[in-house]
C-alpha cells in the first residue's frame, strides 16, 4: 500500500515556438556580435558543449540505456532515442566509411529552422543549428569519446537534406582523466 | 533512520556532496565526581575512551560536550584543554556527554578517494570485461550501496542492511542529481554541490525510500 514516489512531471509542457524563437534570437545577436560567420559558428558549437555535458547525465538517467559495445550502437542511440526524447524527431543514420567510426545524421524535418527559409545575404557559411553539433559533442566526451561533430549538409545553404556527421577519435583513455575546458 | 549517509564522489575520486541523515547515535551522559574512572587518552585531535567500559560509555567512545557545552576537538568551549580539565579536583562534579565520534569533513574526503580507488581496482581485478564495478560492501551494521554512471559520478549509499529499494534510490538519486545540480546555470560540474534544490529532493526521496523500503521484503 505504498505511495507512489514523489516525481517532478518527466516533461514540462512548454509551447514549441517559445524555444524554437529563444533559439532563432539567440543566433541573430551572436550574429550582431560578431561579423565572421566562423565566430559565430564557434560559439554555437561551444555553448553546445556546455550544455551536451549536463544534458548527457539526464537522458542516461532517464532513459536507461546501457553501455555500448560499438560506434554504430551509438549513433544508433542518439538517433533513436536521444533525438527523440529532447527534439521529438528521429534522423536517419548512414554510416559513411569503411572503417566505421564516421556515421551521418540525416534529419528531414528539424523543429529549430520551422521558421527559417533561407540564410540571410553574407552569411552564407554559417551553421544555424551548431548548438547541435555542440552538444553531441560534449554529451559524447562525458562518455570517453572523442568525436568532430559538424553539418556536411544543410538545407538552408541550398542542399538537398541536413546532414551532420560525427566522427569518432581515438577513444579517450578512463584511467587518465584529466578535466577538459 | 535506515538510510545512514549520501555520498557523491566526481570522476577524479573527490568527494563532491555529503548527507548524513541518521539519528544521534547512542550517547551517554553522566556526571562525575573526582577522580575520574574513565581512562581518557588523546588521539587524532579527540579525547577518547581507552580503558573504563561502564554504563553505556564504551572504550572507543570520544568526550562530545562538559557540563552542556560542545567540545572542539581537544579543547573545551573555553579553549582550555580537555584534559587539563579533567584532572583538576576543583572542576568537579562535572557531567560529560560520552558517543561516538562523528567524522569530519577531511576524513569524509580522504574515504572518499580511498574508495574511488578501491572501486578502481575492482573493476580490473573482475575476470570479465567490462564489470559494473563495487555495487555493494556488507558488514553486519550497514550495507553500502554503490551505483557508478557511464560517465564516472559514483553514487555510494550507506543503509541499514535490512533496507530494501536502495537500488531505485540510486536512481532517484542519478535524476535529482541531473535535473537540480546540472541544470542550475552556476554550477560547475565536479565542483562540490551547493544548491538548495538539491538537497532538499534528496532528503524528500530518502524519506520516501525510507517509508517503502520498510514495506518490503528484506533483503
Amino acid at each position: 500500500m505504498s505511495r507512489p514516489a514523489h516525481r517532478r512531471p518527466e516533461y514540462h509542457k512548454i509551447n514549441k515556438d517559445l524555444f524554437v524563437l529563444t533559439y532563432g534570437a539567440l543566433v541573430a545577436q551572436l550574429c550582431k556580435d560578431y561579423e565572421k560567420d566562423e565566430d559565430v559558428n564557434k560559439y554555437l558549437d561551444k555553448m553546445g558543449y556546455g550544455i551536451g555535458t549536463r544534458l548527457v547525465e539526464d537522458f542516461l538517467a532517464r532513459s536507461c540505456v546501457g553501455r555500448c559495445h560499438s560506434y554504430s550502437e551509438i549513433t544508433d542511440i542518439i538517433a533513436q532515442v536521444a533525438f527523440k526524447m529532447y527534439l521529438g524527431i528521429t534522423p536517419s543514420v548512414i554510416c559513411n566509411n569503411s572503417s566505421r567510426n564516421e556515421f551521418s545524421l540525416i534529419l528531414d524535418k528539424n523543429p529549430l529552422v520551422e521558421f527559417v527559409e533561407e540564410l540571410p545575404a553574407g552569411r552564407s557559411s554559417l551553421c544555424y543549428c551548431n548548438l547541435l553539433c555542440g552538444i553531441i559533442r560534449g554529451a559524447l566526451e562525458m562518455v570517453h569519446l572523442a568525436a568532430d561533430v559538424t553539418f556536411l549538409q544543410d538545407r538552408l545553404k541550398g542542399d538537398s537534406v541536413t546532414e551532420i556527421g560525427i566522427t569518432f577519435l581515438k577513444k579517450l583513455d578512463e584511467k587518465k582523466y584529466r578535466r577538459k575546458k | 533512520m535506515a538510510i545512514f549517509s549520501v555520498y557523491v564522489v566526481n570522476k577524479a575520486g573527490g568527494l563532491i556532496y555529503q548527507l548524513d541523515s541518521y539519528a544521534p547515535r547512542a550517547e551517554a551522559e553522566k556526571t562525575f565526581s573526582y577522580p575520574l574512572d574513565l581512562l581518557l587518552k588523546l588521539h587524532d585531535e579527540r579525547v577518547l575512551v581507552a580503558f573504563g567500559q561502564r554504563d553505556g560509555i564504551r572504550v572507543g567512545h570520544a568526550v562530545l560536550a562538559i557540563n552542556g557545552m560542545d567540545v572542539n576537538g581537544k579543547y573545551t568551549a573555553d579553549g582550555k584543554e580537555v584534559l587539563e580539565y579533567l584532572a583538576n579536583p576543583a572542576n568537579y562534579p562535572v557531567s560529560i556527554r560520552f558517543g561516538r565520534p562523528r567524522l569530519t569533513s577531511n576524513e569524509k574526503l580522504m574515504l572518499a578517494s580511498m574508495f574511488h580507488s578501491l572501486f578502481a581496482i575492482g573493476s580490473q581485478l573482475s575476470p570479465e570485461q567490462g564489470s559494473s564495478g563495487i555495487e555493494m560492501l556488507e558488514t553486519d551494521t550497514f550495507k553500502l550501496h554503490c551505483f557508478q554512471t557511464l560517465t564516472g559520478i559514483k553514487f555510494v549509499v550507506l543503509a541499514d542492511p535490512r533496507q530494501a529499494g536502495i537500488d531505485s534510490l540510486l536512481r532517484k538519486i542519478y535524476e535529482i542529481y541531473s535535473d537540480f545540480a546540472l541544470k542550475n546555470p552556476f554550477y560547475s560540474l565536479e565542483m562540490p554541490i551547493r544548491c538548495e534544490l538539491f538537497d532538499q529532493n534528496l532528503k524528500l526521496a530518502l524519506e520516501v525510500a525510507e517509508k517503502a523500503g520498510t514495506f518490503g521484503p528484506g533483503s
